[in-house]
């Protein structure tokens, strides 16, 4: 295979569900913008079996040239199979950039990957652009809380980052738009994966949970205890809602970990949401990506949370629910 | 030292959440796993961490609990290491100290910046079997058998020791420290202190081979959004708020809360 000479930003084709999917489309779209600036192509690389379906979507979506392994063998999903053909690809073809989704599997994958290259990455951005120099400014979350952080990887290619869903807008599909599309056979010599997959199946405990819920009352510390905090779920019943939570509530006891609203925890995306004392750490905020209409309650005004909602009140908020709880059963008719 | 720490007078347990270092919650649980393993089998556990030299603390809290030995890697020279870095520098620790382990166990997120990077490159550096997000772990002799839940999908994985796993926080809850074991571990001086130069670290091998990622600048989040303030007395705010958005939520809620004005008011 000739070795393109154009710059290449790989963009990895994380495609097992919905979720997956709409990640890789986002991402191949910024990278699109950033092929502009450095003069490259967009490459999206998919491995797997039967799969026409996304490199016609990926094709629609914007990418330049598509990198696709069709082989019974990459029927499931594999981390060291993955590992192993992009180290190889990568040798060969001398990708400046690779972008992963920040789903659970890139956040597991992109770190072996980029080890395995002899260079950086930066997890969960939630910004990308190209520095005045040429590189990747990766912007991240930082520090724990409110801070983010611009990283670059100056001496080392290519520059890696995953990157959170929900930053960017994918292109709409354009069925019209061609790529150039390498079928590779699958190599041949590639070492055993040591991991087997012994079962694997959709889970359906998780389709309805507060990941789908319309109406979400979210508490954090600023509840005082967890009294008060368990008075939540009388407004989500209420509301008809589910009840989430942030990290410190659910290390305090207040809550469990699967309702945990977060980057560590439940992305969510309902129609209301309720944030009742929280102060907005990006830990938190990250899962709330595609909430569509925010109501904070915080005694600080200059809660970032409040900032960041649609109607913002002041106030302490365990009174404020207490009044809500109230004045909701007066007025609710079915 | 023990009466520096804050106590809860009534469990008689140590107030992690008031104690200067804290253990990263994720790896709390991960202890707890190893803990559970070696009440069913013949184990010894090792703990390590890097950082500095408060974070002895963290290591005295995991003997307490019940781990066996401990290791903190600790050099200013080794301060803002990357993932990349940090991976290199505790695989070059645990060859020095434990090199036949069977199971190395990481939390699976990090309380500081949640990269959740360290386990996955340090089962690179190591060329070990790994999986992350791990709920339950069981052992058949040789094999190690997980389950976990990764984007929606529920998975059964087996691996050959050793192997690398990072442990979620939906199972392995943490036990609690009781005073006695604390106090004990506190007596024991059994926490080994690596500096650079013990792993074979110079400032020059850790330019070339260390941090990949340099960071450029750190600044506060932007939050935009132009919107709705409200504030004042509770009660007056909630009437307030469902007044101007009682149409809105019962759209969402599919049920009515417009307030009728004929309706009794106090």
């Amino acid at each position: 295979m000739k070795k393109n000479s154009k710059k290449s930003i790989w963009v990895f084709g994380d495609y097992r569900n919905y979720y997956q999917n709409r990640v890789t489309l986002q991402l191949i779209a910024r990278a699109v913008a950033l092929a502009k600036v450095i003069d490259a192509e967009v490459c999206a690389l998919i491995f797997g079996y039967e799969i026409d379906e996304w490199i016609m979507e990926y094709t629609a979506h914007g990418a330049d040239r598509i990198l696709a392994i069709d082989d019974p063998e990459l029927q499931s999903y594999s981390t060291e199979r993955y590992l192993a053909i992009i180290e190889r690809l990568a040798g060969e073809r001398d990708p400046e950039i690779i972008l992963i989704g920040a789903t659970d599997f890139g956040r597991e994958f992109a770190p072996r990957l980029a080890k395995r290259l002899k260079t950086g990455l930066s997890a969960d951005c939630v910004g990308l652009d190209i520095t005045d120099d040429g590189l990747l400014l990766q912007i991240a979350p930082s520090f724990g809380g409110n801070m983010l952080a611009e990283i670059v990887t100056e001496r080392h290619r290519p520059q890696m980052a995953t990157v959170r869903p929900g930053t960017f807008k994918e292109i709409p599909h354009d069925n019209q738009r061609k790529a150039v599309v390498e079928r590779l056979p699958l190599m041949k010599n590639l070492p055993k994966p040591r991991v087997r997959l012994i079962e694997y199946e959709r889970s359906v405990e998780k389709e309805h949970t507060i990941e789908n819920a319309s109406v979400i009352v979210c508490g954090g510390r600023g509840m005082g205890n967890k009294e008060k905090f368990k008075k939540l779920q009388e407004l989500a019943r209420l509301l008809g809602g589910d009840v989430g939570a942030t990290r410190p509530v659910v290390y305090a006891g207040w809550a469990d970990h699967d309702v945990l609203v977060g980057q560590a925890g439940k992305h969510i995306k309902p129609k209301l949401l309720f944030s009742f004392g929280i102060s907005g750490a990006i830990q938190h905020t990250a899962g709330l990506g595609e909430a569509n209409f925010i109501i904070a309650i915080n005694k600080n005004p200059q809660a970032t949370m409040l900032k960041m909602a649609d109607v913002a009140i002041v106030g302490d908020a365990s009174d404020v629910l207490n009044h809500l709880i109230r004045e909701l059963k007066k007025r609710i008719r079915e | 030292m023990v009466t520096e720490l804050p106590w809860d007078e009534k469990t008689g347990t140590l107030r992690r959440d008031l104690a200067a270092g804290m253990m990263n919650p994720a790896c709390k649980h991960a202890l707890e796993a190893a803990l559970q393993i070696k009440e069913h089998h013949p184990a010894n556990i090792t703990v390590m961490t890097m950082g500095p030299p408060a974070a002895e603390e963290v290591l005295r809290e995991a003997l307490a609990l019940g781990a066996d030995k401990a290791v903190l890697v600790c050099d200013r020279l080794l301060a803002g290491s990357d993932t990349f870095a940090t991976s290199l520098i505790l695989k070059e620790a645990i060859k020095k100290k434990c090199p036949k382990f069977d199971l190395i166990l990481c939390g699976a997120y990090t309380a500081d910046s949640e990269t959740a990077q360290v386990g996955p490159q340090l089962a690179e550096e190591l060329d070990l079997p790994a999986a992350a997000y791990v709920e339950k772990l069981e052992i058949f002799r040789k094999t190690l058998r997980v389950r976990r839940l990764v984007d929606n999908f529920r998975e059964t994985l087996e691996m050959e020791f050793p192997a690398l796993v990072t442990i979620s926080m939906e199972n392995y809850k943490p036990r609690y420290t009781g005073l006695a074991g604390l106090e004990s571990a506190f007596d024991k001086n059994d926490v080994v202190i690596l500096d650079a130069k013990a792993l074979g670290l110079t400032a020059a091998s850790i330019e070339k081979k260390g941090s990949r990622t340099k960071v450029r600048k750190v600044f506060l989040r932007k939050t935009q959004k132009g919107n709705v303030l409200l504030q004042g007395a509770a009660s007056a705010v909630v009437t307030e708020f469902l007044d101007k958005y009682q149409r809105k939520i019962g759209t969402v809620i599919g049920k009515s809360i417009e307030e009728k004005k004929s309706d009794e008011k106090k």
